[in-house]
Parts: C-alpha cells; sequence; structure tokens
C-alpha cells in the first residue's frame, strides 16, 4: 500500500487519498482553450446546463406523473399542472428547455459546420456530437408520448409506423416496439422507461465522451489556425498570457461562457413565463384518442426539416414506391450528417469565409433547412407538395456535391 | 505458443463460451419481454352485422383498438377484386390506417383522405394518389349470414386475400 503522512487540513486529506489537485489542473485550470474565439463557442456550456435543467424538471414531474393510459393524460394536465406546487413551472421548464436544447444543438452543430471543426483529426468530437443529437432526438420523442393527448398518440403512431419500412421484419418489429397492435398502453410504459431512464443514462455517457473526445484535437478556434497547445500553455503559466494563444478553460475561458450563459438563461426563462405556448401544442391537450386522428399533425419544430424530407417525395419514381423513396431520404437525412468528416475532400481546416465555394454551399443549406422546416408545418397540399418535393431534393444533391465542392476550393487555393 | 499461454487461453475461451450462451439466452428473454402480452393477443372477435350499413358511405368499427372500415358500395361506385360479396351487395372491408405510416383517413365525398401526408384511397380502398405504398390493409374475417366476425379467417376471406397478392 502506498505511504500516507499526517494530513494537515481536510484539503491535504482529501489531496492524499484523490489526487484532487492534479484532478482539477488536469480538467480545469491547466484545460486548454484557445484565446481567438467568440460567443459560438460558449454553446457547449449551455447545453451541459439545459441538460441539467432538464433532468432537475424532469426529476419533479416524475413524482406525480403515472405512465398509465387511464392516468397519464391527467396526472399532467390536472395534478401537476392545477394541485402540485409549482407544477406548472416545472412542466413549463422541461417541455421549453426541450425545445430550446435543439435551438442551440442546431446552432452548436453549424457553428462546427462553418468553421471546420469536424474533421483533421477532430471526427470523434463530431461523431460523438451527432450522436448525442440523436439520443437527445429519441428522448424528444420518447418524452412527447408521455402526457398521453392527441398529438402524443399520433406522432406516436407515425414514428413507430415507420419502423414497418424495414425489409422483410418490418410488420412484425413495429409490433413489437409496441407491444400491442396498435399504440397502447405497453407502449407508453415501454417509452416512459427509457425517456426517465435508459435514454438520460446514455445521454450523460456520450457527454462524457464527447468531453474526451475534444482532449487530444483540442477545441478549434475562429481562424482554424495550428499551433502548438504545450508550447503556447507554457507561454500563458510563463506569466506570457499576452501573447499566448491560449486560456485556461477555469476560470478565465468560463467567464465568458457564464456571462453568454446570463444573457441565454434571460432568454429560456422569458420563454418558460411568457411565451411557454410554443412549447405547448392545443391539439395535446385533448386526450389520446385512437379512433380519430386530429385533422392536421405535425412534429415539434426541431423535427419539421427531417419530417419534410420524408414527405417530399409524394409520388412514385421509376417503379419506386413514394414510401420507400420518402423512408430512405429520411434515413440519408438522418444518417448524411455523421459522415461529413468524409464528404469534404478539403485537406485544410478553414473557415467558411476562407473557403468561396464552400461558404455559398453552407448557406444554401441553411436556406434549406428553413425552407423544409417552414413547409414541413404546411398541409402537404398543392403547390406546398411540390416546394417540399424540391427542397428534399436540394438536400439531399447538396450532400452529394460537397465532395466537388470541398475539391474545387482546395483546388483554388492550391492545396491539392 | 508456450504451455502457460495455452491454459490462459483455455481460460479465456470457456469464460467466451459461459458468456456467449447467456448473453444470448438474455437477449432472447430481453426481446420477449417486449413482445405483446398474451391478453393482448388474446384480445377481441369484433362482429358487425351488415344488413344495417347504408350504401355510399362508410361506417368505422374497432377491432384490435384499430378502426375498421365497412363501406356498402352504391351502384354507381366499380366494382373490384377485394369487394366482399354478401347477396347483392358489395362491401369494401379495410383497415382504416393508412398504409403509410397509419394515421386514419376521413371519408370526403367518394374517397378516403389521409390528413397526415396526403394519401388518397378510393372506395375500393386502393391508393390513388400520395405515398401510401399498398391497398389499405384486409382484416381477417369470416361471414354468417349477414354478419361478420373480425378476427376469424373464413373462407371469404381467403379468396379475397387471394385476389388481392394477385
Amino acid at each position: 500500500m502506498a505511504k500516507f503522512e499526517k494530513a494537515n487540513s481536510v484539503g491535504e486529506w482529501l489531496d492524499q487519498r484523490l489526487n484532487l489537485t492534479t484532478f482539477n489542473k488536469v480538467m480545469m485550470t491547466e484545460y486548454w482553450i484557445p484565446k481567438d474565439i467568440n460567443f459560438l463557442w460558449a454553446m457547449g456550456v449551455l447545453l451541459a446546463t439545459t441538460f441539467g435543467i432538464l433532468i432537475i424538471s424532469g426529476i419533479f414531474l416524475m413524482m406525480y406523473y403515472k405512465p398509465d393510459i387511464g392516468l397519464a393524460f391527467d396526472s399532467v394536465n390536472y395534478t401537476i399542472m392545477q394541485e402540485v406546487a409549482f407544477g406548472w413551472l416545472f412542466r413549463h421548464m422541461h417541455g421549453v428547455a426541450a425545445s430550446v436544447v435543439f435551438l442551440i444543438i442546431y446552432i452548436h452543430m453549424f457553428t462546427g459546420i462553418y468553421y471546420g471543426s469536424y474533421k483533421q483529426g477532430r471526427e470523434m468530437i463530431w461523431i460523438s456530437g451527432m450522436l448525442l443529437f440523436m439520443t437527445f432526438s429519441a428522448a424528444g420523442f420518447s418524452g412527447y408520448m408521455l402526457p398521453w393527448g392527441q398529438m402524443s398518440y399520433w406522432a406516436a403512431m407515425v414514428i413507430t409506423n415507420l419502423f414497418g419500412g424495414v425489409p422483410v421484419i418490418g410488420d412484425a418489429l413495429v409490433v413489437w416496439i409496441r407491444g400491442d397492435f396498435n399504440v397502447a398502453d405497453a407502449t407508453l410504459t415501454r417509452f416512459f422507461m427509457l425517456h426517465v431512464f435508459l435514454l438520460p443514462i446514455t445521454i450523460m455517457g456520450i457527454i462524457g465522451v464527447h468531453f474526451y473526445t475534444l482532449r487530444i484535437p483540442h477545441v478549434n478556434n475562429q481562424s482554424s489556425e495550428e499551433f502548438d497547445f504545450d508550447e503556447e500553455a507554457e507561454k500563458y503559466l510563463a506569466g506570457n498570457k499576452k501573447e499566448s494563444k491560449v486560456i485556461p478553460f477555469w476560470p478565465v475561458f468560463i467567464s465568458k461562457d457564464l456571462a453568454v450563459l446570463g444573457v441565454f438563461l434571460i432568454f429560456y426563462f422569458y420563454l418558460v413565463f411568457f411565451h411557454y405556448n410554443f412549447a405547448m401544442d392545443p391539439v395535446n391537450f385533448d386526450p389520446a384518442d385512437n379512433m380519430v386522428t386530429p385533422a392536421h399533425i405535425y412534429p415539434e419544430w426541431y423535427f419539421l426539416w427531417s419530417y419534410e424530407v420524408l414527405r417530399g417525395f409524394f409520388f412514385d419514381i421509376a417503379g419506386f414506391k413514394a414510401f420507400d423513396i420518402g423512408l430512405i431520404a429520411f434515413a440519408f437525412a438522418n444518417g448524411i450528417f455523421l459522415v461529413l468528416p468524409w464528404l469534404d475532400r478539403d485537406p485544410k481546416i478553414l473557415p467558411a469565409h476562407k473557403r468561396p465555394v464552400f461558404f455559398i454551399w453552407f448557406w444554401i443549406l441553411m436556406a434549406d433547412l428553413i425552407v423544409l422546416t417552414v413547409y414541413g408545418k404546411l398541409p402537404p397540399t398543392g403547390t406546398n407538395a411540390w416546394v417540399g418535393f424540391f427542397a428534399a431534393v436540394a438536400f439531399i444533391l447538396l450532400f452529394l456535391v460537397l465532395p466537388i465542392v470541398t475539391k474545387i476550393d482546395a483546388k483554388k487555393r492550391g492545396s491539392l | 505458443m508456450s504451455k502457460e499461454t495455452n491454459r490462459r487461453d483455455f481460460i479465456g475461451y470457456s469464460f467466451a463460451a459461459v458468456a456467449a450462451v447467456g448473453g444470448a439466452a438474455s437477449l432472447v428473454g430481453m426481446k420477449q419481454a417486449w413482445d405483446p402480452l398474451p391478453s393482448v393477443l388474446a384480445g377481441g372477435f369484433t362482429e358487425i352485422e351488415l344488413s344495417n350499413l347504408k350504401a355510399g358511405t362508410p361506417e368505422t368499427f374497432t377491432w384490435r383498438g384499430k378502426p375498421i372500415f365497412v363501406l356498402k358500395k352504391s351502384a354507381d361506385m366499380e366494382k373490384a377484386d377485394r369487394d366482399l360479396v354478401v347477396g347483392e351487395d358489395r362491401f369494401t372491408v379495410a383497415i382504416g390506417l393508412c398504409t403509410h405510416l397509419g394515421c386514419i383517413p376521413a371519408w370526403k365525398k367518394d374517397m378516403w383522405k389521409c390528413a397526415c401526408h396526403g394519401g388518397e384511397f378510393n372506395a375500393s380502398a386502393t391508393q390513388t394518389f400520395g405515398p401510401p405504398p399498398r391497398p389499405l390493409d384486409l382484416p381477417p374475417f369470416s361471414v354468417k349470414g349477414t354478419a361478420i366476425t373480425l378476427g376469424e379467417e373464413g373462407p371469404e376471406y381467403k379468396a379475397i386475400a387471394a385476389a388481392m397478392m394477385a
């Protein structure tokens, strides 16, 4: 056994046993972040905080929520909303945070795409981040089912039916996922388990991995400049703080992060108290009814773009069924971001404004995603269906031409 | 390979074998825990009296938690292979869930229209527009006089199912 000497303070006693000083250095005071960054680099801390809000508000909701098709609706809309002290607040905090967390995820993602922070050594940051996006999506969907309103029920119906598109075993798979021939009590209880246990714990694990993936390639910076972090850290520690290109995570980087977080939290609580309605669809205040589909159903705003890709293909093309094309396009839309680091054929890391063609590509993608989001909410008839179709085709084409686009930039610059 | 490595390998392989058997068995168990319960599987047969239906307007019944459309065809509606003929009358019997993603289409004048993704089905339950990949599904049924029992596979059902496959 290691030899222990008498400690003179509680801190020293703990330090002997847990080596907290070194741990603190590695994780906080000597974890180096580039200086040349802007407020967009604060999104990670915002996301971690929002996830914390979701966990805490979720714990309070879970104490009164009842996962049973006969009780769920009233436990939310009567017990939590009207009887529990501040129950309404916890519900609105949870619902609004679930919506806002996707806004921040999208900003975080597109910041990464814009500055090229997904490639040349940073692939694992990108992949673990996309896994977080997927698990958050699953958590959002499973949570949406819990109030057991009409939107909960029909969203569950449509999403579970998507698995019917799996070749051969599709129909059996749908019944297996639901535990019944339609969306029923067995479905609600198992999605409750996923929402309150398996998905949150998976998310926590992946967050740990996501932080760790930053360790070796380090955080990117505004001009995508490459430098030796150890060298710059030495300069900082030697007192050349001005000259050094890095700052420690704690307390320097975090101080600016917390300022951005303050602005974000004011915005978030403004929504919670005065504009929570955007996250509380009125249709979901009708109890679930398996015999009546609401006149018009749509997912929450953050799923609209991929939903529109799914339904954009509304007619058969060259013998392929519209259903299958839509499903393949949907799978493509949800999977393609994962391989982004390999679609980008430019060997240099540069921000988009230094990659002329990629810059155009990036903003077309943004515009296309906005069009898909807007039309995803509109009824799929007449002109709307065609706008959806062309926007969905454009989305797929954008990713197919990305290798060419990035090569053109690299060639012009002389890097290829 | 030395003798010692062989012994350690043997221990390793034996553990791998135990773990594989146990792992596979627990996967089967976990898979089955998610299967529909016996009470769900046993759930219900529904009897529908056809003689009370009005021609040209479909009615909706419930079977296993799913809506079932039964339409008595009016004279101007076109005949189809899947028509259930009882006496003089022709009926369309279908599970009322859009074959695209499972919303319930609503009857509008002379067809079922799905609000979710715009799919349409005619009076014979055949898809005529939008993403549905196939006609509305046929529920199993048997015919007794002028009534049908959903959940039982009668000869009339088998004949129609075969005609739809062809």
